[in-house]
Order: structure tokens, then sequence, then C-alpha cells
């Protein structure tokens, strides 16, 4: 009896194509690789720096994000075009799949774990589901101004306390949302928040929830420890009127961290990082860079700030060294630098190098490439320590 | 880029063959150019507009979007951009003909 079960147990996991054949393992240094183009993510593993398996049929991935359960087994994926996936990421397959919405573009997960909130362009407003079946909860059409227009949703993230902020893009607000009763989500919004906000992030501390805006040469801050102080507007004016650059591609704001009691964040229109004081929210700093800034990410601890570009100069990234705040090295991996992400106490970063099929693996102290493989048209790249970061 | 449209400037002949009717006298992106186009319309425009073009934070660029809508006047929209919206003006990257064909090749369908 017990041999039968032990032997119906092997079976479903070499079944399941469980990477190491029941063999038990942690999570916590895995991650996956999204395939934009092809619907696929790709299961890695940072230690020995290999490919475990992969998960297809996810959809429309062109801009694929995606959070994790907090046993960083599960990836929820996020497609483009509406579906929301779980995978796990042990056995390589895809638990479950909901279309959702018509066009996504992100999303989060609460902080015990049990909720995940999609934020959708299309039609706009925010969707809340149960994290391990993925039944719909609720429902927040993203609805403003007379005519009941819905805007679309940008920079969802979780805060402490069962609660999302996101922001509408369109109507420029920002809703704090708090889920206690998941079925009857209790919103607060704060209008007139900026022009144009086209991405947000929260502090990791969970404080601090800043939109980036499009329209206006500024930020828009919230103290979630002070919500009743409304948006604040920061580095107002900090374009100081010059006319801006194109911007090729939207920066992202998802990633931020603190490095040295400063916050670094892309410029709109201008190939420059500001560097911001988290006490003050003042500007103490610009650093040149080659190009228009799309993700700006410190190292996990803080001593560097690594940028990557939009068109023209998407093949290059630089590397900030923040006590001098200058450019340390400017690296060619690309073209088609898309995204990178750090391994969670940061001796590598992991480049994905979409026109190249490749994702390149740097050594932070070197600055030099330890590694690479092939990946289809590679765009994000997580790695499940996200699970235990709020905002992420 | 500039040197590319004056090769495809300098062999007419070889492409008005293949030239849609309002294309008259425009030179055309050469098969390689225009390879390079279909894949920086689907990965870099498709980065605000989505890659299959149902828009994101860009509009909706289906055929169905775009037509009755002049083929010059969308060409300039994308040599000029939108000012106010994040829809960039990409002169310093394309030319007009590329433009033109982008618009063509989106007119069509990307599936076409
Ligand atoms: C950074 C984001 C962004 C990128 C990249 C981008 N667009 Fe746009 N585009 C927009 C936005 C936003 C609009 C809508 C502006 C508005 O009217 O509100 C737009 C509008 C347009 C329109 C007008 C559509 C209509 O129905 O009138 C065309 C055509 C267009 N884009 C083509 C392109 C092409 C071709 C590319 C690539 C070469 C491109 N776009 C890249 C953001 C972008």
């Amino acid at each position: 009896m017990i041999a039968k079960l032990l032997y119906s147990g092997l079976l479903a996991s070499l079944i399941a194509g469980t990477a190491f054949a029941g063999e038990p393992r942690g999570t916590n240094d895995m991650g996956i690789v999204v395939e934009r183009a092809i619907g696929k993510v790709l299961v890695v593993e940072t230690t020995r720096r290999t490919v475990l398996g992969e998960v297809e049929g996810l959809g429309d991935l062109s801009h694929a994000a995606a959070v994790f359960s907090r046993d960083g087994r599960y990836a929820y994926v996020f497609g483009r075009d509406g579906g929301l996936s779980k995978v796990d990421i042990l056995t390589n397959t895809l638990v479950k799949r909901v279309m959702q919405a018509g066009n996504s573009i992100g999303g989060s997960i609460s902080q015990d774990g049990t909720l995940i909130a999609v934020q959708n362009y299309e039609p706009g407003g925010v969707k809340i589901f149960d994290a391990v079946t993925l039944d719909q909860l609720a429902d927040i059409p993203a609805t403003y101004g007379e005519g009941g227009a819905r805007s679309k949703v940008v920079g969802l993230a979780d805060a402490p306390g069962k609660r999302f902020v996101w922001t509408l893009y369109e109507a420029g607000e920002i809703w704090v949302a708090d889920l206690a009763d998941p079925k009857n989500p209790q919103v607060r919004k704060f209008k007139n928040a900026g022009r144009q906000p086209y991405d947000g992030l929260i502090t990791p501390d969970g404080r601090w929830y800043i939109a980036g805006l499009f329209g206006e040469d500024g930020l828009a801050l919230l103290d979630m420890w002070n919500p009743d102080k409304g948006v604040q507007r920061i580095l107002d004016g900090y374009g100081k009127g010059d006319p801006a650059l194109p911007v090729f591609k939207m920066p992202h704001l998802r990633g931020w961290g603190f490095a040295d009691g400063k916050m670094f964040l892309p410029a709109i229109g201008r190939h420059e990082v500001l560097v911001v004081d988290v006490r003050t929210w003042k500007e103490v700093g610009r650093v040149p860079v080659k190009g228009q800034p799309v993700f700006v990410m410190p190292r996990p601890d803080g001593r560097q700030v690594w940028v990557n570009f939009a068109l023209p100069d998407n093949g290059f990234m630089q590397v900030i060294d923040v006590p001098s705040l200058s450019v340390q090295k400017t690296l060619e991996p690309g073209p088609g630098v898309l995204h990178f992400e750090f391994t969670p106490r940061g001796e590598t970063v992991w480049v994905s190098v979409r026109d190249k099929d490749a994702v390149k693996i740097y050594d932070t102290g070197t600055l030099d490439e330890v590694s690479q493989f092939k990946a289809d048209k590679p765009s994000g790249i997580l790695f499940t320590a996200r699970a235990n970061k709020i905002g992420l | 880029m500039r040197n590319l449209f004056l090769l495809a400037a300098a062999v007419p002949i070889l492409f008005y063959g293949v030239a849609a009717p309002a294309w008259a006298g425009d030179p055309i992106p050469s098969p390689a150019r225009q390879s390079e186009l279909d894949y920086m319309l689907r990965q870099d425009c498709g980065s605000c507009h989505g890659m299959t073009f149902k828009g994101g934070l860009g509009s909706p660029l289906l055929p169905e979007q775009l037509e009755g809508k002049s083929e010059d006047a969308l060409a300039d929209v994308v040599l000029d951009g939108i000012p106010g919206t994040p829809m960039p003006p990409w002169r310093s990257l394309l030319t007009q003909p590329e433009a033109r064909w982008m618009i063509a090749r989106l007119r069509r369908g990307l599936d076409q």
C-alpha cells in the first residue's frame, strides 16, 4: 500500500515534469523569464544559472508582468490580452488561466497573499481575484467625471493592510482601496493628482506612493500614513521649461528602492536620472545618462544604480556609482535591452536582450558578463524574492 | 537611415514594380529595411500600441481604426508625434516613406 502510494506520487511528479524528479527543493533562487512574443515563460534558477523548464500557453505577453505567491511556488502572470495565469514553477505547469479583461497591463498581490489585483486598460479598472482559485471577488471600474467615462489604470501597487493603490491615466486620480472585505472594497479617491500619470510605485516600506506624470514636470506623492494630507507635488518644474526630448518608450517605476537615503527616478523627456532625498523629497542631484531612462533600479545593497534606455539607445546600460552620483560604466548588452533583475543579494544582474534573443548575466562587482542563455524575445525577468517585498 | 533612403531613391525602378498606387512617385524602403520596419512596428510601436495593435497607452492601430484617414496625415502623425500626448515624433528615426510604409502595413493588418 505504502509502496503503491509512493509509486503513484513519483509518477505524478514525473508526469508533472518536476525539474528534480520528486526531489524537494526551495524556490528562493528561482524565477521566470517572459518570452513576450510566444506566450511562454522560462523557469530559471540563479544558483547554477540554468533554465529548469518552460510553461506555454499564456497568451499575449507583450507587456507581461508577474507577481509571486508568498510561498514562492506560483507565479501569477498578467498578459496584455487580459489573461491572468497561475503558473506552478516547481512542476512547470499552468495551473489555471482566466480571461478577465480585453487589455491588461499588470497586477499585484495583497500583503497576506490571498488576493490578486489586476489593472486593466480596457475596460479600464481593477479586478480582484482569489489567489487560490482565481475566482473574481470584486470589480472596481475606473469611472470618472460626469459622463461616466472609464480611465486606463496604471501604477497598481499593494500597500500594507490588504490595500491596493493605483492611478487613473486619463482622469489624473489616485485611488486607494481597502479590501479587508474583498467583496466590498472601500475606495478613497484623490482627484487632481496630476496630468497624464503614466506609472506609479510604492516605496519598499509601504509608506509613500508616487505617480510619475507625463503631462507635467513633476511627480505626485501620497503619504499612505497621512492620507488626509492629500497628494503633494514633488520635483515640480524639474524640466526647467526646456523643450522635452522625444520619449520612445515610457519609463517604468516599479522596482524602485532606496540607495544611500536617496531615490533615483527616470526624468521624462530628458536624458537624466533624478536624485531625490527621501526625507525632504527635494532634488539633491541629477545624473546625465546616455538616453531616455526606462528602468532605474538600485542593486539591492544600494551601492550602484543600473539604468536601461528607450530607443535609440536601448542597446546600452549604464551603472551609476551612488556615492559620487556619476556613471561608472557603460555596457552594451543590446540592441533591445528590455528589462533586468538583480539576484536577491545583488551579486549578479540578469539582463533581457530582446533583439539578441538572449538573457545575459553580469557580475555586478567586475561588471563583466559571466554567462548567457537563449530566450525568445525575452522581456520581463522576475525572481521569487519579489514575493517577500512590498510593492513588487 | 538617411543613406538607406537615398539608396532606395537611387534604384527606384526596382521598387516601383511592387508599389501600391498611392505610393507612386515615392521611394520605397528596401526589402531589408522593410523587415526592420516590420520588427520595429511590432516591438517598439507595440510597446505603447500593443504588439497586436489592439491598443495600450496608445490608441488601437487596427485596420478599422485607421480606415478613412489619409495615409499622408497618419504618416505625419508618426513623424511629428501628437504634442501633449505620449505619441513621440519619430522623425529622427524614420523617413517619410518609411512612416508611410508603416501606415500602409498597419492598414493591411499585421497578419496579412
Ligand atoms: C511612448 C508611447 C508610444 C509609442 C512608442 C508609439 N505611440 Fe503612437 N500613439 C501614442 C499615443 C498615446 C497615441 C494617442 C494620442 C492621443 O490622441 O491621445 C498615439 C497615436 C498614434 C497614431 C494616431 C492614431 C489615430 O487613430 O489617429 C498613430 C498612427 C500612431 N500612434 C502610430 C505609431 C507608430 C507607427 C509608432 C511606432 C513607430 C508609434 N505610434 C509609437 C503613443 C505611442
